[in-house]
């Protein structure tokens, strides 16, 4: 059994605005999760080869630049590629509604907008991990 | 005094005591965002110290805290200042061309991030960013192309631009000098304050200090070259939007504003020389009284922090002139039309607290790129505050006010408190590379969202007063195209130009660099890095070749965690 | 195929889980380990440590790129303190190593103390094997030095480099009771922050080290951020190295 839920909250393409990367990666500790937070401008492999050594649960991406459909889909590949297809994927930011199916349909579980309270973050990621025992 | 003092007591004894012990107050304890207690009741016992000729004076003088000018608004209004732009340089350039012919007469150029954090549009790193967030500029050529048949004397242009900024400048001055302007002519601003960017919005390239060198070098060669020139705009807005309260922006703006002077001075440059030239870019948020008391403490204690510290002699120095933006941050995507009245109380804040210049914004920009009748609704805020409401027919208004008095002295106070902590850090780059400065900013932000969760903090249609509608963010259409334009334009100008020329000119940069900078106090003794920027700029080097050279001299810069 | 094959097929997704095994299941991972024991020729382990903000990673971060030159794979294990209150912990020593995230010779690997420390030496121990039977030629442990417990940690390291800066002058005298103890070299970093002659004074004074026959504890000077003095440090661990010999079977702490 996993003693303690483990996040990567990475920040994909080149925008530095991380406010709410770090609000979040703060709620999350405090909440007693053990959080890898490697700062801005991720490329796509420093992301998913950090989720794979750290053995995260979780991998919460925030992104404000607006090209998440580029992003993303790299992201989910090559993690998927590495043997990662069991880590809880999360985004953050400004995702418009309708590229949302879009982000799902790849793998993505959750796109949470502006506005999103750090509690509803943690009650998901606690949630989903929970239900699902093999993430374990 | 004592009348007053005495007829308090006997008013708090007598009625107020009364009236509590019924009905108590909504809230045990009232503050504002940054933490100041607000008081039930301003009276003139809470500005018993000021002095009306030391603190207020009037408006054009010392200390400035009615105003930069001794009219106002009623000799001119604020500047309505409203930026857009993106795409690649050849789109832009239509749409000034269109904006000049409509009367217009500054333009302001926004960049999109692989410019601004130095990587060319063929860059690993640049993929589906190109042309984003505003347009690509990879070399010379496609400046040369967005302001192709613009006359740089007859236009203002305003650069958001920091890191590569005495790159882009350089290309601005070839661009000029190919249409015959003179190094005179040329007026306009580039934001240039690199210092912010470490504490927010994070396009920076170098380490803090080589970056200050950029930055001088680009201030030195303005006030010598350059006099209708702003070099720099010593930004506090995206500190705020970063999470930082109004005393921090106003804490931490000002001393990156005596760090650059700091800066400047160890060149043997006196301040007058320069500091005319500095403007400040604030944000203004939703607590009234909180905002018009920053711009007046802003005033007041740069003015104060000029003479006293930097013996400047000329009034210009002291005088802080700023440009405000209402603030982003504050707007939700929850019922966005309810930010239109958020950015009124903004708008008129802004205007109260005596802007130079305003940038409203639209009441969608929480969920994508406003439209058209949301930026006109966003400038027609200002126009109504201008011409309808009367607020600028006579100077400072709010003055005198017992509360606003009291709180621009605490403001200003707990500012100046700020800004001697971090002398004692050894600086505002001390502070910055000890993640003291960023640490102070993340706090405030996690703290104001947990209060927001906790409704401690109401934002209405947010976490109360909410409505079922579900607020659904627009999609951000682009052609898609323009990366695609860009790097071919950019493969076809690395086979045109002089290859040797390139090489040699971005040569001549890696030495003129060295030494690199071994300690703080050798900064003076470095040369000038504008003449062997504007020589590779001028043989086509591009914004991404400039900047590794200098990637490889200075190193580049990782942000410090301070969660 | 077992963890165990993959691991020492150098699959990093299946070292990582082992790892985690240890940290989360320290009696059920002794099996694994057991077996991983026997496949596995002990490699030089190098801790880094010193005061907080010192520029710690950042110096590993240049360490991996000498390493890299010469074609040996690199594992780190960089460890950060849990909250005590919450138990949560925020890692953020990779952000200064992330350049070398995408690079397959080297791994990466966060860990929060969790509250015990004891535990966590032992915990360390362990993981160092599993990244040598990962494949690491060397395997370099962070830790911030402040307390007795972490100098505990350092003691599953052949050669332990204790980091320290300009502004640190004067806390010397305080540090002396822990890691100044124990460091085989000494690294001077951020020497273009200011002064470096008082500490250096400082430190002739503590004469600090472990000093051990034919060893005496050197002094190097750095600037990890712009990458100067690294070569000379690189050379001076890989002298230690030498001087150790064989790398001691991390056995010490390990004993469960
Ligand atoms: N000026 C200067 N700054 C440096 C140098 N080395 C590191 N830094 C900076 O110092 C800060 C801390 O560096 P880290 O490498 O994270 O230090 P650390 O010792 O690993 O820190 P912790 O793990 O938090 O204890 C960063 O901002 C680095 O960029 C140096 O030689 N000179
Ligand atoms: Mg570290």
């Amino acid at each position: 059994m996993r003693k303690k839920i483990r996040v990567l909250i990475a920040k994909p393409g080149l925008d530095g605005h991380d406010r709410g990367a770090k609000v979040v990666a703060r709620a999350l500790r405090d909440a007693g999760m053990e959080v890898i937070y490697t700062g801005i401008r991720q490329t796509a492999e420093q992301i998913v080869n950090t989720a794979i050594q750290e053995d995260v649960d979780c991998l919460g991406l925030s992104i404000l630049s607006g090209a998440h459909l580029k992003l993303f889909p790299k992201i989910v590949k090559l993690l998927k590629k590495r043997g990662g297809k069991n880590i809880l994927i999360f985004g953050g930011g400004i995702i418009p509604s309708e590229d949302i199916p879009e982000l799902k349909s790849m793998g993505v579980s959750k796109i949470f907008g502006p506005g999103t309270k750090t509690q509803g973050i943690i009650d998901f990621i606690k949630t989903q991990i929970d239900a699902d025992g093999k993430r374990r | 005094m004592d009348a007053v003092k005495k007829e308090k007591k006997n008013w708090e004894e007598k009625v107020l005591k009364k009236v509590l012990e019924k009905r108590p107050e909504r809230k045990k304890y009232f503050e504002n965002y940054s933490k100041i207690k607000i008081g039930r009741l301003y009276t003139p016992e809470d500005i018993e110290d000021l002095d009306y000729l030391k603190d207020l004076g009037f408006p054009g003088n010392f200390p400035f805290t009615r105003g930069v000018q001794p009219t106002m608004y009623r000799g001119k209004l604020w500047t309505m200042r409203q930026y857009a732009g993106m795409g690649d340089a050849e789109e832009s350039n239509k749409r000034y061309k269109y904006l000049l012919k409509q009367g217009q007469t500054g333009l302001s150029v926004a960049f999109d991030l692989p410019t601004q954090i130095g990587y060319d549009s063929d860059h690993q790193l640049a993929i589906g960013e190109v042309g984003k967030a505003g347009v690509a500029i990879d070399s010379l050529a496609d400046m040369e192309l967005l302001f192709k048949d613009i006359p740089l004397d007859k236009v203002s242009t305003s650069m958001t631009i920091n890191a590569p900024c005495a790159i882009i400048l350089a290309m601005y001055i070839m661009v000029g000098e190919k249409q015959g302007v003179n190094l005179s002519q040329l007026t306009g601003t580039t934001q240039n304050d690199i210092l912010k960017e470490y504490i927010a919005r994070g396009t920076y390239i170098f380490p803090p200090l080589p970056s200050l060198r950029l930055t001088t070098d680009v201030i030195e060669y303005a006030s010598k070259y350059l006099p209708r020139w702003n070099p720099i705009s010593i930004s506090g807005y995206h500190i705020r939007e970063a999470g930082a309260t109004a005393v921090q922006e106003l804490a931490f703006t000002l001393a990156n504003g005596l760090a650059y002077i700091k800066a400047l001075k160890m060149r043997n440059l006196n301040p007058d020389d320069f500091a005319p030239r500095f403007s400040f870019f604030f944000a203004v948020h939703n607590n009234f009284f909180e905002e018009v008391a920053k711009f007046r403490a802003a005033r007041r204690l740069w003015a104060r922090l000029m003479k006293e510290r930097f013996k400047a002699k000329n009034p210009k120095s002291m005088m802080l002139r700023f440009h405000a933006q209402t603030g982003g941050a504050t707007l939700t995507a929850q019922q966005p039309d309810n930010n239109i009245v958020r950015v009124t109380l903004q708008a008129l804040a802004a205007v109260l607290g005596g802007t130079q210049s305003l940038h409203t914004n639209s009441r969608d920009e929480a969920l994508a790129l406003p439209s058209e009748d949301s930026v006109r609704i966003a400038l027609r805020t200002q126009q109504i505050i201008a011409y309808e409401s009367g607020i600028s027919d006579t100077v400072d208004p709010l003055a005198g006010s017992y509360y606003l008095e009291s709180l621009t002295n605490q403001m200003e106070k707990q500012a100046l408190t700020y800004i001697k902590r971090i002398d004692k850090l050894g600086g505002m780059l001390q502070a910055i590379e000890r993640g003291f400065i960023q640490r102070e900013v993340q706090n405030s932000a996690y703290l104001l969202q947990k209060k927001i969760e906790k409704e401690e903090e109401v934002v209405v249609g947010l976490n109360r007063f909410r409505s079922e509608e579900e607020s659904k963010l627009e999609k951000l259409i682009l052609d898609p195209k323009i990366e695609e334009r860009q790097k071919k334009r950019l493969k076809e100008l690395k086979n045109k130009r002089n290859k040797e020329k390139v090489k040699k000119a971005l040569n001549d940069i890696k030495k003129a660099i060295h030494p690199a900078p071994a300690r703080r106090s050798g900064v003076h003794k470095q040369e000038n890095l504008m003449p062997v920027i504007l020589e590779a700029v001028g043989v086509y080097a591009t914004v991404g070749e400039i900047c590794e050279v200098m990637r490889q001299e200075f190193g580049e810069y990782r942000e410090s965690v301070s969660i | 195929m077992g963890l165990i094959e993959k691991i020492l097929q150098g699959d990093q997704k299946a070292a990582a889980k082992l790892i985690s095994k240890i940290e989360d299941e320290p009696t059920s991972a002794l099996e694994e380990l057991k077996v991983l024991k026997e496949r596995i020729v002990p490699v030089h382990t190098l801790g880094i440590t010193g005061p907080p903000g010192v520029g710690k990673s950042t110096l590993i971060a240049r360490l991996i790129e000498r390493y890299r030159e010469k074609n040996k794979k690199v594992g780190v294990l960089a460890i950060d303190p849990s909250s005590p209150f919450t138990g949560g912990a925020l890692l953020g020593d990779r952000i200064r190593m992330q350049m070398h995230s995408p690079d397959e010779g080297v791994f990466i690997r966060s860990m929060a103390t969790r509250g015990q420390l004891g535990g966590l030496s032992r915990a360390t121990a362990k993981a160092v094997k599993v990244l040598t039977g990962w494949g690491a030629d060397v395997v370099v442990v962070e830790t911030v030095g402040v307390g007795q417990d972490e100098v505990e940690v350092m003691r599953v390291a052949d050669t332990i480099v204790v980091v320290l800066s300009p502004g640190l002058g004067d806390d010397i005298q305080m540090m002396k009771a822990g890691i100044l103890e124990i460091g085989d070299i000494f690294v001077i970093n951020k020497i273009d922050q200011g002064e470096t002659g008082h500490l250096e004074r400082n430190l002739e004074l503590v004469r600090p080290g472990r000093e051990r026959e034919g060893w005496v504890p050197a002094i190097i000077k750095t600037i990890a951020v712009k990458g100067s003095g690294i070569d000379e440090l690189h050379q001076k661990i890989e002298e230690h190295r030498k001087y150790c010999g064989k790398p001691r079977e991390v056995e010490r702490a390990d004993e469960d």
